[in-house]
């Protein structure tokens, strides 16, 4: 694969750096003291979701990441995997439960997410920023209870539990933030 | 946004700049300068390594400071004289640079480094009055170093250190100046900071400068950088007691490089072979080579002892209005013309 230089960064563009690939969150021409030209970048590591800071020299060389990210929806969880189908072409692909890690407490079967590969090996998965799922089990809240700041847990179907304001029943639609884990709103009532 | 929207947004820059244009110029005159205008379409632009020159057609370029006819007025008998133009330098394009931006570059024969700072200290004070943001103005995020609570103090006398204080303090290398460059890379590399196997010593200055030593100036005050080593101080002299570096300082104030200073180089036989020195790196690095002055390496038989300084005017303007970006304090960015 040919070589980007400084000239070619934008945000998204995938590097290797360190020999872990990164995105190009954010970048900025500067130049010290009337000297060299160099691009200030924040790199987000694709792997860990660590954050770098790297002073690139302008006209530095930068090795492309074999990264790409493929739509795909998860179908179920087989043994120690996860089975994920790729909508278009029917191929299917099963990332191991180390890999998806705590996702799999906002990744309900029938889910359509980001799946990210990196030299071919499915490495990580996006959830859309906000799922909306069926109370499988809460408790009854308080009747006429409408303080605010007083929650209680309920759970989902894929066993997460998250906590709800106390008038939400089982069988009510609720909208979660993946990113938070936390309870948004009702959007449908049992 | 639509122009009209654009320009209603810019137009608080747009009064502040002319009023610290009018209120500066004031500080000039007052001081017994002489405003001059001298060429922008010239045959031999600055040749410092890192500026490339817009061609301008006929075999010139747009100029990328207005140093080599001031230094020949000067050489001619104007012993104080001041200068607001625009200098043009390709490819510099960020939120503290445009290819085209406004520079106040002014000399002062028989005077002295000491003189240029109060300059300097002077003119922040003016503009910040003109435009009612005395003695703290507010340091955006994108400007902030690490050390920084947000707001800068402006009142004299501002910060005063040196290259070689910095380098110790923050990267811990003992700078001489005169290093190998396999030196430079191996005192880098001790230091944390990443450069390439066959970076010149100037290419390690300016990373380590970059990754240790800049996020550290000019927050909570601004602060003088002085005595630069020789290899970066092309048109200045060397100080008497001590030719590794050159009399030369920069102003730093909230993450921004505000001014360049130097005690001005007059032996035109060390200056040409500086400016020769300066082509072959130029032609080795692949840059445009321009022809050498020598109409300036003539005058500078002529020229008295002078320090000149040039301040970015734009940067003065985000300084005191606490602007992110350079396209806050214009009425058109380049690609808004």
């Amino acid at each position: 694969m040919a070589s980007y230089d400084t000239s070619d960064i934008r945000k998204g563009l995938k590097v290797m750096m360190d020999g872990s690939p990164f995105t190009v969150i954010e970048f900025q021409f500067v130049k010290p003291g009337k000297g060299a030209a160099f691009t200030r970048t924040k790199l987000k590591n694709l792997l860990t979701g660590g954050i770098i800071d790297r002073n690139l020299r302008s006209g530095e060389k930068l090795e492309p990441a074999n990264v790409e990210t493929k739509t795909m929806q998860y179908l179920y969880k087989e043994g120690d995997s996860y089975v994920f189908m790729d909508t278009s072409t029917y191929d299917q692909v099963h990332i191991p439960d180390e890999t998806i890690g705590d996702d799999s407490n906002f990744m309900p079967e029938q889910i359509v997410v980001e799946v990210l590969f990196f030299n071919d090996r499915a490495v990580g998965v996006t959830l859309p920023n906000f799922i909306e799922q069926k109370v499988m089990q809460t408790d009854p809240g308080f009747r006429g209870d409408t303080a605010t700041g007083v929650t209680k847990p309920a759970h989902i179907s894929t066993g997460a539990s998250i906590n709800v304001p106390l008038f939400i029943n089982e069988g009510d639609t609720i909208k979660i933030d993946t990113r938070s884990g936390e309870y948004l709103e009702r959007v449908g009532r049992a | 946004m639509d122009e009209r929207a654009r320009l209603a947004a810019r137009t608080p820059a747009l009064h502040a700049r002319a009023a610290i244009l009018r209120a500066v110029r004031g500080y000039f005159e007052a001081q017994g300068f002489v405003e001059v205008e001298t060429p922008a379409r010239v045959m031999s632009p600055g040749q410092e390594l890192h500026l490339e020159a817009l061609p301008a057609g006929g075999g010139r370029h747009l100029i990328t400071s207005p140093e080599y006819h001031m230094k020949r007025l000067v050489a001619g008998g104007l012993p104080r004289i001041v200068q607001f133009c625009r200098c043009f330098r390709a490819e510099e394009d960020g939120p503290f640079h445009q290819p085209e931006f406004t520079m106040v570059e002014w000399y002062r024969t028989g005077g002295t480094m000491d003189e240029l700072m109060r300059d300097c200290e002077a003119i922040v004070e003016i503009a910040a009055r003109a435009v009612g943001a005395w003695p703290r103005v507010p340091v955006p995020s994108i400007r902030r170093g690490d050390y920084s609570d947000g707001a800068l103090a402006l009142t004299a006398p501002f910060e005063r250190t040196t290259v070689r204080e910095l380098f110790h303090d923050h990267a811990g290398i003992e700078l001489r100046g005169d290093e190998e460059a396999a030196t430079m890379r191996g005192l880098a590399q001790r230091a944390g900071c990443q450069v390439g196997p066959d970076a010149a010593w100037d290419d390690v200055f300016y990373q380590v400068f970059l990754d240790r030593i800049e996020a550290h100036l000019g927050c909570g005050r601004p602060t003088f950088v002085l005595d630069w080593p020789t290899p970066l101080g092309a048109l200045a002299r060397r100080k008497a007691d001590d030719p590794l570096t050159v009399e030369r300082f920069e102003l730093y104030a909230g993450g921004l490089e505000l001014a360049n200073a130097f005690g001005e180089l007059t032996d035109p036989i060390e200056q040409r072979a500086r400016f020769v020195e300066e082509a072959e790196l130029r032609r080795q690095r692949g840059s445009t080579v321009y022809p050498i002055d020598e109409k300036l390496l003539e005058a500078l038989g002529n020229m008295p002892p002078t320090c000149g300084i040039a301040l970015g005017f734009d940067r003065l303007v985000m300084l005191v209005l606490g602007a992110s970006s350079i396209r806050d304090v214009l009425a058109f960015a380049h690609d808004e013309a």
